[in-house]
């Protein structure tokens, strides 16, 4: 495996954050079946309270917060990866249907499934003999 | 020069953090110099906390059945299997950037690790080992008569 795959990204906006802490793009599998389209994501450390998924028109964002990633009252001595929130940004292409979005975060994944509106779903087409 | 008030130009506990911060990102960048293979997964971070030392690693969806942790001497060794992913059938992939999440790693410690007395917490994706160091290993205080 390749070093960049291993370590987070930061994320690297033009714009400030009131927390001051790192921010990293969390990595995603997006996959696509003719009723939805599912996103999974990978963040650890943030749970059902703390993440936080926004759709406007067809801007989806995902923001998590991590709180707990420090040991309290213990100091670091050895680090490997850095501590940070989480904050992705998609274009989604597809109509969504807002009103049924689940959204589930099991063991730092966070699960999304974005059922296609009715209207955008691909239609088949009978073909009646002449 | 660098009378009192230049210091309260900037509070310095503000700047603290930050500079602890960047230290540690350097050297974190240069302790893999010279090391050929790239970083081992999951990454880890370990932390001191009462004599005993907590190692914290991210391992987002993992099957905590499927974890396996364990200690001998001063080796840590730990593995584990991610839970496997219920997707139907009929779909495709638009993106793939997650691993696929199996791993394995060996760590050395500086001490000798009391097995008895280990602890391990998965939650939210992240494993946090809490390891006391053995009685026999910890230092002796020696009185002088």
């Amino acid at each position: 495996m390749v070093e960049k795959d291993l370590q987070k990204t930061e994320n690297v906006s033009a714009t400030e954050r009131v927390r001051n802490v790192k921010t990293f793009v969390p990595r995603v599998d997006i996959y696509e079946n003719k009723d939805a389209l599912f996103l999974v994501a990978d963040m650890p450390g943030v749970d059902e309270k703390t993440v936080d998924i926004e759709l406007e028109k067809n801007i989806l964002t995902i923001t998590g917060r991590v709180e707990n990633g420090r040991v309290a009252g213990g100091a670091l001595m050895y680090s490997e990866y850095e501590i940070g929130d989480y904050e992705r940004v998609f274009t989604l292409s597809d109509e969504i249907d807002r009103g049924k979005i689940v959204a589930t975060v099991r063991n730092g994944v966070l699960r999304l499934e974005l059922p296609k509106a009715e209207q955008v779903k691909p239609k088949k087409i009978a073909i009646t003999a002449a | 020069m660098f009378n009192p008030t230049l210091w309260r130009f900037r509070r310095f506990a503000d700047v603290m953090p930050e500079m602890l911060n960047l230290q540690r990102e350097m050297n974190r960048l240069f302790s893999a110099v010279g090391q050929k293979a790239p970083q081992d997964y999951p990454a880890v971070n370990i932390w001191e906390k009462d004599g005993a030392a907590v190692m914290t690693a991210e391992l987002p969806g993992m099957d905590p059945e499927k974890m396996d942790i364990s200690v001998s001497g001063d080796i840590l060794a730990i593995s584990g299997t991610a839970e496997s992913q219920a997707f139907s059938e009929g779909g495709t992939y638009l993106r793939q950037e997650r691993g696929i999440g199996n791993f394995k790693r060996n760590l050395t410690l500086p001490f000798q690790v009391d097995a008895q007395a280990v602890e391990a917490k998965y939650e939210k994706g992240v494993l946090r080992i809490t390891l006391p160091r053995a009685k026999e290993d910890l230092p002796k205080k020696i009185k002088i008569s």
